[in-house]
């Protein structure tokens, strides 16, 4: 199986992920040939096998309802590129 | 072409825990932009999410009322998509396995009882919130709402109108704050409704293309957003043109719907159990618990004051529209001893009106059941008028004595002995002859000038029923 | 100093043979004239060496803990309040967590000395550490190999002696490879046996952090300090944590191991082999039985790995988008712009190709082939683990197909370097913990040896790993220029 650099633009557009124009050819022979790796698990029948999530058969644990977590504004918003006022600034999102 | 409408909702309802669904960040409303925004809502990286019993409770307690099935297996899953509300670029939700199954409502619209169908129910977290007041041409992000417990109902297709669309939103809205797990604040977003809207040639079977209309914040606005989007679409297809399925905006200052393109590029939101959480195991003995916690619902609780304490349908809807409500007119009711029609009386009546106007909920009322009781008892046994009784409300409502209190303090208690009043009956008659003569030559009317003088002249305190007796007796 | 083990370490520093505060120098001095192996991201001298006099206190007032003023270093994918936390990529550069990972909480609590932050692979993916935006490891056994990867940066620390200790993380061999192509010992503890809370997630299913050291023994006493429950990941398990010192002297007479014959097979080298089946005799000589044995869904591990990792990856990092914290393009034109050149400028190609990967596996129309075939080939693999831990008490195998490969060799095949994971990929699919230790040299080059234990039977494989270090001494070779 084998991806165009047409599908390769439309995934990295879902992610959000800028690729270099020139790279484009390249991730597309990459990724074809990790789906080629993955025809593999085709030889294999799996209907009646439960697909598994998580390596231990246990159940989410609950968390009784308590307020834990403090006003750490300052520190969070010290690592951020840009605020203002206390808020995230981003380009303007339109709606 | 007759056209049929057709509706499914779906409601978010902002759970009402102390903490959030997946972190210990406090929920309250209203706090400076992201001071409850702990590392986990924020999204940083390497922390990770724990549920909140609480929501979890919540969203059973839901199901057990709307007679769903609750599931004993649950999954979280990722909804991904990017957008600067959200911060892990992913909203951690439920898709194939909700923890609320299949259900029903039933709403009553003009006299008729409905039943619409609950599809499902699932927890998920808030998203922040953007704001777009102008930050130098850029927009801010408050995230203290991220990660706010979110159970969303989402109805069946089975509303044919908006008044049953208002008609379901209300009967939700309603059960959700008498099971105490949504506040119901539609101003503040704590109860949101997505509406799918379609048309059809009536008679067709399968459903037209819908358009979803977004946000929609109060049952005014779904009325009209709905009625709107129906024109819209009949308009659009009677011209010969096709409706899209779209989400669309309800803009309430114009009174239109309005496609968001923005929103609706693209959107593949590869959904994928959360790793991070496990699976959510619900036992016959959690279940068990929570039905122990279920209140009596509203549906339940109008046929029983109907029956138990024979009041009419508009005192009804009155009392039951809230479990504090309800709960007070029981409470006064069994308290003073009075029949409930004067306890309903003066609940929907007097109290009511005084709630209104200082704008208060009936679990924030001066008066409380005990006092209002103390007041009806002395209705009940002659001490006080109903005339007296109002000016006996006031000041209940201002101060914090009993009405016992208040009456003994101020002379209040209505005088039934029958000396004092022919005493006064008897100087009437006397001072009055002219009048006399009048009543007794047939005019009938005369007799409210009797009644009315002798009233004036025992300061309104004489019970009312001696006076006529008397009256009568004398003239 | 340097060359003692932990447990020697211990002892020196509570008999006050020498100070924590000599002994971190004595690191620091290290670290600072093998500055060209790359290992450290950042060394944090000065906070070390508050640590140490800190630790000198604890131990003049008599309330020491085992590792109390022992130097080790942190896989900088484990968040450091304080220190910049990078996980090897531009996109973190200068991010500085404002919490600690409960491992680095755990470290400190006992009295560690932190070094420093060690180099890896961009957010763990390479197994070769040339994928860290801070450069390329080198093996201290021949600097121009490779160390393995991801925690490639703590192999080659342990390896060369710039740290007693290190920690580590595995999501498909991260720990046992570079422990294996370095000669080191490396332990991946049972999923959901060490907090994953503050550790930077790539898949989140499969990543587990465990320790990276010089024996078994000192395995055992790292493990020891990062093990146990944590209410804050709803992945940790609680299973009470053994004395994982308590069984080390077990004798293994009666022990069973199992060797699955997909694990010897072609493309595992023949020296490599003949390495394994040596270190295996020796086992025998210690009293084991060996049984051939059989699992058939090996050979379906990598492809279900490299659709399931890169998946949980695709959405992990999506929280990287030059909002919060991290790198930020400059000037976005729009929302799309800020977030496409923010992660296209600070991700590396490595991490971009799974994004992509793990974005188109779940996207709609190839989930059920690619996402959920691949859940169901994991719980295949994890029977074929079930049933024969039913049969054996440990499976032994290679960790790599071959020793370690030089710097840039399988940088333009990035398939080549998937497969060469053959032998540790399964384990993490399935959850249970393994080891790798290291069994003789190829050509001057370690080879490790793998053992995969059942669930929760850390205790069961460290003590596996003692009794062969006690009748060898491959674990003790120190590579040239670092003794």
């Amino acid at each position: 199986m084998s991806l165009t650099a047409d599908e390769v633009n439309k995934i990295a557009h879902l992610a959000r992920l800028g690729i270099d124009k020139q790279d484009v050819a390249a991730y597309a022979n990459d990724l074809s040939g990790m789906l080629d790796l993955m025809t593999r698990m085709s030889e294999v029948n799996t209907d009646d096998v439960e697909p598994m999530a998580h390596p231990m058969d246990q159940a989410q644990r609950l968390r009784v309802d308590k307020v834990t977590e403090l006003n750490h504004r300052e520190a969070f918003q010290e690592i951020a590129p840009q605020v203002e006022a206390g808020l995230y600034l981003v380009p303007k999102v339109i709606e | 072409m007759e056209w049929e409408t057709v509706i499914g909702l779906e409601i978010h309802t902002q759970l009402s825990t102390r903490s959030k669904i997946f972190s210990g960040a406090a929920t309250a409303y209203g706090a400076e932009p992201n001071t409850q925004a702990c590392a986990v809502d924020l999204g940083l990286p390497g922390v990770l999410p724990v549920l909140n019993q609480e929501a979890v409770r919540m969203a059973v307690i839901f199901g057990m009322a709307i007679e769903a099935n609750i599931a004993p297996y649950s999954v979280f899953a990722r909804k991904n998509y990017f957008y600067p509300d959200l911060p892990k670029g992913y909203q951690i939700s439920q898709m194939d396995h909700p923890i609320v199954g299949v259900g029903h409502l039933d709403i009553e619209v003009d006299g008729v009882i409905k039943r619409i169908g609950v599809t499902r129910a699932h927890l998920e977290e808030d998203a922040g919130k953007s704001l777009h007041e102008d930050f130098h041409g850029l927009t801010g992000i408050d995230l203290n709402r991220a990660g706010t417990p979110l159970l969303e109902i989402v109805s069946e297709p089975d509303m044919r109108n908006a008044k049953e669309a208002v008609a379901y939103m209300r009967k939700l809205h309603e059960l959700v704050r008498y099971l105490g797990i949504c506040d119901g604040n539609m101003q503040e977003g704590s109860f949101r409704c997505d509406a799918n809207v379609s048309v059809r040639p009536k008679g067709q079977v399968e459903f037209g293309t819908r358009a979803e209309i977004k946000n929609i914040n109060s049952f005014k606005f779904v009325e009209k957003a709905i009625n709107h989007e129906v024109e819209r679409q009949i308009a659009l297809l009677e011209s010969g043109g096709k409706v899209v399925q779209e989400t669309r905006l309800y803009d309430s200052v114009k009174d239109e719907t309005r496609s968001m393109r923005s929103k609706e590029e693209a959107n593949d939101y590869r959904y994928f159990p959360d790793p991070d959480l496990l699976p959510v195991i619900i036992d016959e003995a959690f279940k068990a618990q929570i039905k122990t916690e279920l209140p009596e619902l509203p549906d339940a609780k109008k046929q029983r004051f109907k029956v138990d304490y024979q009041l009419d349908e508009e005192s009804v809807a009155i009392l039951t529209a809230s479990r504090a409500l309800a709960d007070y007119f029981e409470a006064v009711n069994k308290k003073s001893g009075c029949e409930a029609k004067l306890c309903a009386n003066w609940i929907t009546g007097d109290l009511s009106a005084a709630l209104n106007k200082a704008g208060l909920d009936i679990s924030a009322s001066p008066i409380n059941d005990e006092r209002l009781s103390g007041l009806l008892t002395r209705i009940g046994d002659g001490t006080i008028s109903g005339k007296i009784a109002k000016q006996v409300f006031e000041l209940l409502w201002q101060s914090a004595a009993s009405a016992d209190d208040i009456i003994a303090e101020q002379g209040l208690t209505q005088i039934s002995d029958t000396g004092a009043i022919v005493a006064i009956i008897d100087k009437i008659i006397a001072d009055n002859p002219n009048q006399v003569e009048q009543y007794r030559s047939g005019k009938d009317k005369m007799f409210a000038f009797f009644v009315g003088q002798v009233m004036k002249a025992m300061q309104g305190k004489a019970n009312p029923a001696e006076v006529n007796k008397i009256l009568k007796e004398r003239l | 100093m340097h060359n003692k083990t932990l447990a020697e370490l211990s002892l020196g520093l509570q008999a006050k043979t020498f100070s924590s505060v000599e002994l971190t120098q004595c690191f620091l001095d290290r670290i600072n004239q093998h500055q060209q192996l790359n290992a450290y991201i950042t060394v944090t001298t000065e906070l070390a060496m508050a640590q140490a006099k800190a630790a000198d206190q604890r131990i003049a007032n008599g309330t020491a803990d085992l590792l109390t003023g022992i130097p080790i270093a942190q896989k900088d994918i484990f968040c450091t309040q304080g220190v910049v936390t990078t996980c090897g990529s531009k996109m973190l550069a200068n991010f500085s967590a404002p919490y600690n990972a409960t491992v680095v909480d755990k470290f400190n609590l006992a009295g560690a000395v932190m070094l420093g932050k060690l180099n890896m692979d961009e957010f763990a993916m390479g197994s070769s550490n040339e994928t860290s935006y801070f450069g390329a490891v080198r093996n201290p056994w021949n600097i121009n190999s490779v160390p393995g990867g991801s925690s490639g940066g703590s192999a080659a620390a342990v390896s060369a002696r710039l740290a007693a200790s290190a920690t580590g993380t595995d999501t498909g061999g991260s720990i046992r490879q570079p422990a294996a192509l370095c000669g080191i010992t490396g332990l991946k503890p049972t999923y959901g046996r060490v907090s994953r809370y503050g550790m930077i997630a790539y898949a989140s299913s499969l990543d587990q952090g465990g320790p990276m050291t010089r024996s078994a023994e000192d395995a055992a006493i790292m493990l020891q300090a990062m093990a146990g429950f944590d209410e804050k990941d709803s992945t940790s398990v609680d299973v009470p944590v053994p004395d994982y010192r308590a069984n080390l002297n077990k004798s293994l007479v009666g022990l069973k191991i199992g060797l699955p014959k997909e694990f010897f097979g072609e493309g595992l080298d023949e020296n490599v082999a003949a390495t394994l089946v040596t270190a295996i005799d020796e086992y025998r000589r210690l009293g084991a039985e060996i049984i051939d044995i059989s699992m058939p869904n090996l050979k379906l591990a990598i492809p279900a790995y490299y659709v399931i990792a890169p998946a949980e990856c695709s959405a992990n990092l999506s929280r990287f988008d030059g909002v919060r914290y991290g790198y930020r393009c400059d000037n976005p034109t729009d929302l799309t712009d800020l977030y496409t050149r923010s992660r296209g400028e600070a991700f590396g190609k490595e991490v971009k190709r799974r994004i992509l990967m793990g974005t188109y596996a779940l996207s709609t129309g190839y989930y059920d082939a690619y996402y959920l075939k691949a859940q169901k080939i994991r719980r295949l693999i994890s029977e074929d683990f079930k049933a024969a831990l039913a049969s054996v008490d440990v499976i032994m195998g290679p960790v790599t197909p071959s020793t370690a490969f030089g710097i840039g060799e399988k940088m333009d095949d990035p398939i080549a370097m998937y497969l060469s994971d053959i032998y540790t990929i399964a384990i993490n699919l399935a959850g249970v913990p393994a080891m790798s230790i290291p069994a003789g040299f190829v050509a001057g080059m370690p080879v490790g040896l793998q053992l995969i234990g059942d669930y929760f039977s850390e205790d069961r494989l460290l003590n596996i790993a003692h009794q062969y270090q006690q009748v060898t001494d491959w674990h003790n070779f120190i590579p040239t220029g670092f003794e």
